[in-house]
């Protein structure tokens, strides 16, 4: 029970105050004014973490390449360019990143690869998103007994080693992309139940909602009326650190050799392969690492940006 | 190195004065600019006086407090002078200043229950008190602890220092804070309020202690505080702050009786008593004090003064109508009663 | 605290027989069985084969086998290694993970509170910036792409170290552990700085400092109890992520422990080995996070005057 409260001590503390503030706004009936202020002030407080710009200014740029790259480069992803296996990277052979054991272009594999990663990234985190608030959101809106038991099952599933689950998951039912997003999503959930249950809670004990529930709102109208606007902040923040956690997961998966399977491929993928062959053609390590890293770095980056903008706590 | 060490504690026989604050400043760098907590304050202490320094919440009264134990937060400043014994604490090294603090000046907080450290012993927290300054041993110390426990009405001392804070009462709490500032007997206790966070009941109780207190160890009270019921049977002189600025100082008998500052009268004013029942009324000042990051010119009070005029938008300067009573209003009092 | 610990003792049985039961019917329900890989094999050996390992009885009837099994703490033969039982590979693999994971595990404590104290205490300085930004790199690249680096570098262009087997010899623990600890370090000096700085700005760090103590006693009598809180808390979770972390280490690094058998029984469908390391290291977490909780409660009177 402690342990759990401590974990969620951070994200909690995130976005008390903002809601906090957000709560006082509403009783006043005045709920434009102060809204806009608190997420103008976020934004203020972003733009000035200088970090977390230039994060946002790459991730942006990685995004762009990643799209449009492969339409502009003239090597096909699957190509294979029989002149030049095993290459280096060059500017006269046109393979920028250098080429594969079956001379692929490693920079189209790379952006390719960056499609699915990213690709993953989001929709897995979407699914964890929308499993967590609806669970999180529940249990902390009913509280009492229903709480208990759901925050329970949540304890048990912490304590289940996931990552073999997953590979259990891959193994059984084959390497299967939609399997991917699935099975990451899912396991994602728990921290964003906790999360969102902890915020509801104190939400439910603002004088708003009280005033809501003495007019006879129904617990459904509640919910979606006053306490999932108020997840706004919460959710955001746990999405760009979510991302950059659930890539981690895909590219290990990949990695083990059982995530996305060839022809298709994903950055953890390209690094599987590139450190086999690291000692004769150390550039198919390295582009696809570094491409990998940068954006987990960034995604990162800009997560701590934002909650440390929707965080007043240190604003005096 | 240990000037200030507990063998030459007969300071007070030097014939300087125990505290004189000249020219306080404490400066709070924000996001949104300098604000000034407190603005060019001086005042001064007798050896065994009680001063009581009184405001709203804002004044900058505790932020004076906190500026003489340098324990302004880290984004504070505080410039001037504050002279214990002809000393500037202020501009003492973290070392120096370790030695005063606790054994020479102690602090008690306004919320006991978030001061003591919730992860010790009380007799962990207070045996490490003269540890450090007295470098007594466990057994003597300890045997000290359950002395000063005894003094403050502590019950079944022996028992109840093995516990942890969360085990007491509030009212409990703040003795045991008072008992660890009075351990190595300080010339000056600062006391922040120390009755805020208390039930009222219990309030009464911690005002009787301190009074006892004082008269057992003369100890010399620098007292932070908005209620005037603990000022009036505590203190010997009475500081009024608002805005950062002090308004009126003044002998608490004259304070009560004779106050100048139209401020100083309606915060009289806005005490509930006791003693008039029936058709009393309670008169709040109206409006709000204001806003530090940009005071408008002139008399910060003027806004909420009932007797402001024309020459209320300059700054008066602070005079002493009577010896030993100063003010900063260009009225001097009489039209307020 | 007796009664606390039963409790949370307790919670573990529930956790482990869940763990034990999704195992379990994940596996079965799993189409193709462990000897169809070998597709020469006569059908009545095939029958015998599933007759042996009891394939052809209800589904039922095979789960309480095996909690029975599991109850005595016999996980069962391999399908894949004939001559060796799951239990016999799990003593061979542990020793090495264990060693390993104990290592990088002591290392990221030590090294994350260090880092995230000193951090704390120069917030917002250059050395916190510093600090910190190489948390991030911690945290942000995977250590598959770490390893591989490390071993490029260090073994393959300086042959300092090996660049993986194992001996029992510290010259092949340092990069694992090295690597292996990593990520944990890093989240471990986040969480640290974090909750130091929060603890430093309580009011009881501000009665502490009013007594005149040194800034060195402050922290470490007063705040440094409290901010390891949340670093304790975290050290299940870490685990967890250790264990994970281990089956990369292990086949970069050609370790042949738990990590490396797993990998190899997920791929040839050995049901048994599979089963086996997952309850293993499930019931491994689940122990640990209750000692973690023991230990927790230890450290804060809140909950173990209760």
């Amino acid at each position: 029970m402690n342990r759990s409260k401590q974990q969620s001590a951070g994200l909690d503390a995130g976005s008390r105050g903002a809601t906090g503030k957000d709560a006082f706004a509403q009783a006043l009936d005045v709920p434009q004014v102060a809204g806009r202020s608190l997420w103008e002030d976020a934004r203020h407080r972003l733009l000035k973490n200088r970090a977390a710009v230039f994060s946002l200014g790459l991730l942006l740029l990685i995004l762009v390449i990643v799209t449009v790259g492969p339409w502009l480069i003239p090597w096909d992803a699957d190509y294979t360019d029989w002149d030049n296996i095993y290459s280096p990277p060059s500017i006269a052979s046109g393979h920028y990143f250098g080429t594969d054991a079956v001379g692929r272009d490693l920079f189209v594999r790379t952006l390719q690869g960056g499609r699915i990663s990213l690709l993953v990234g989001f929709v897995a985190t979407i699914v964890s998103l929308l499993i967590g608030v609806t669970y999180g959101a529940i249990a902390g809106f009913f509280g009492g007994r229903v709480d208990q038991v759901m925050m329970r099952i949540v304890d048990i599933f912490y304590a289940m080693p996931f990552m073999f689950f997953v590979i259990l998951l891959m193994v059984v039912f084959g390497r299967n992309i939609i399997l991917v997003f699935i099975a990451i999503g899912a396991i994602n959930w728990l921290d964003m139940a906790r999360i969102v249950r902890g915020q509801t809670l104190s939400l439910k004990r603002t004088e708003y909602v009280e005033a809501a529930v003495a007019c006879g709102a129904t617990p459904w109208q509640i919910i979606v009326r006053h306490i999932l606007p108020n997840l706004m902040g919460v959710v955001i923040v746990y999405i760009t650190l979510t991302i950059p956690q659930v890539i981690l997961v895909e590219s290990f998966l990949s990695f083990l050799g059982l995530g996305v399977q060839e022809p298709m491929t994903s950055w953890g993928a390209l690094v599987n392969d590139g450190a086999q062959d690291m000692e004769s053609a150390p550039w198919m390590l390295i582009f696809p690492a570094v491409f990998l890293s940068i954006t987990l770095y960034c995604l990162n980056y800009v997560g701590d940006g934002l909650r440390d903008a929707l965080d007043p706590r240190d604003r005096i | 190195m240990r000037k200030f060490g507990y063998k030459t504690r007969s300071m007070a026989v030097t014939g300087k004065k125990l505290l004189e604050v000249e020219q306080l400043e404490v400066v709070f760098e924000t996001r949104d600019g300098e604000v000034k907590a407190v603005n060019k304050l001086d005042f001064s202490m007798q050896s065994g006086e009680t001063l009581a320094i009184v405001g709203e919440s804002g004044s900058g009264k505790s932020q004076t407090a906190l500026a003489i134990m340098k324990l302004l937060a880290a984004n504070g400043e505080a410039r001037g002078a504050a002279r214990f014994y002809g000393r500037n604490l202020l501009e003492m090294t973290a070392t120096e200043i370790n030695e005063v603090r606790g054994e020479h000046i102690a602090m008690i907080f306004q919320d006991p229950t978030s001061s003591l450290n919730p992860y010790m012993t009380i007799e962990e927290q207070m045996l490490e008190v003269l540890m450090r300054h007295r470098k007594m041993s466990r057994k003597d110390a300890r045997l000290r602890v359950l002395e000063m426990l005894t003094q403050v009405d502590i019950p079944d001392p022996q028992r109840r220092i093995r516990q942890y804070p969360h085990e007491y009462s509030g009212g409990m709490q703040q003795r045991v804070l008072i008992a660890m500032g009075l351990l190595c007997q300080p010339e000056l206790l600062i006391a922040d309020e120390p009755t805020t966070a208390l039930d009222v009941t219990v309030q009464d109780q911690i005002k009787r202690l301190m009074r006892e207190l004082k008269e057992k160890f003369n100890t010399s009270i620098l007292l932070i505080t908005h209620d005037l019921g603990v000022v009036a049977g505590l203190a010997d002189k009475v500081l009024v702050m608002y805005a950062g600025q002090l308004v009126e100082s003044a002998p608490v008998d004259e304070i009560f009786y004779r106050p100048r500052h139209p401020y100083t009268a309606a915060l009289l004013k806005a005490v509930p008593r006791l003693d008039q029942v029936g058709d009393y009324d309670m008169h709040p000042i109206p409006g709000n004090p204001p806003n530090l990051l940009n005071l408008p010119k002139g008399c910060p009070f003027r806004n909420r003064c009932e007797m402001a005029f024309d020459a209320c938008k300059q700054m008066p300067q602070v005079r002493e109508v009577v010896p030993g009573h100063r003010l900063r209003c260009f009225l001097d009092g009489d039209a307020l009663k | 605290m007796l009664n606390y610990s039963l409790r949370r003792l307790a919670w573990a049985f529930p956790t482990l027989l869940l763990l034990i039961t999704v195992a379990f019917f994940m596996i079965r329900v799993a189409p193709g069985g462990p000897f169809d890989s070998e597709k020469n094999l006569p059908p009545e050996i095939q029958q015998n084969l599933n007759a042996k390992y009891h394939l052809d009885e209800p589904l039922v009837q095979q789960y309480f086998r095996y909690l029975g099994q599991i109850l005595r703490f016999d996980f069962g033969p391999s399908f894949q290694y004939r001559d060796w039982t799951v239990n016999q590979l799990i003593a061979r693999g542990f020793p090495v993970s264990l060693s390993i994971g104990a290592l990088a595990m002591l290392l990221s404590f030590t090294l994350g509170v260090g880092i995230g104290t000193m951090a704390a205490l120069r917030q917002n300085n250059v050395l916190d910036h510093g600090l910190m930004g190489f948390a991030m790199l911690g945290i942000s690249i995977p250590n598959f792409v770490i390893a591989p680096l490390l071993i490029l570098v260090i073994s393959v262009y300086w042959g300092w170290l090996p660049s993986g087997g194992w001996e029992w010899n510290w010259r092949n623990m340092v990069l694992p552990v090295i690597t292996l600890a990593m990520p944990i370090t890093a989240y471990i000096a986040r969480l640290m700085r974090g909750s130091m700085i929060e603890v430093l700005h309580s009011d009881f760090i501000r009665t502490a400092r009013a007594k005149g103590l040194s800034e060195f006693t402050v922290i470490r009598r007063h705040a440094m109890k409290p901010a390891l809180l949340p670093v304790i808390s975290f050290m299940g979770p870490a685990l967890a992520g250790l264990i994970t972390g281990s089956v990369v280490i292990e086949k970069i690094f050609a370790i042949p422990g738990i990590g490396s058998f797993f990998v190899q029984g997920a791929m040839n469908r050995d049901y048994t080995l599979v089963m086996g390391v997952v309850i293993f290291y499930g019931a491994l977490i689940i122990l640990f996070n209750f000692l973690v909780d023991l230990i927790y409660a230890w450290l804060n009177p809140r909950i173990h005057y209760k």
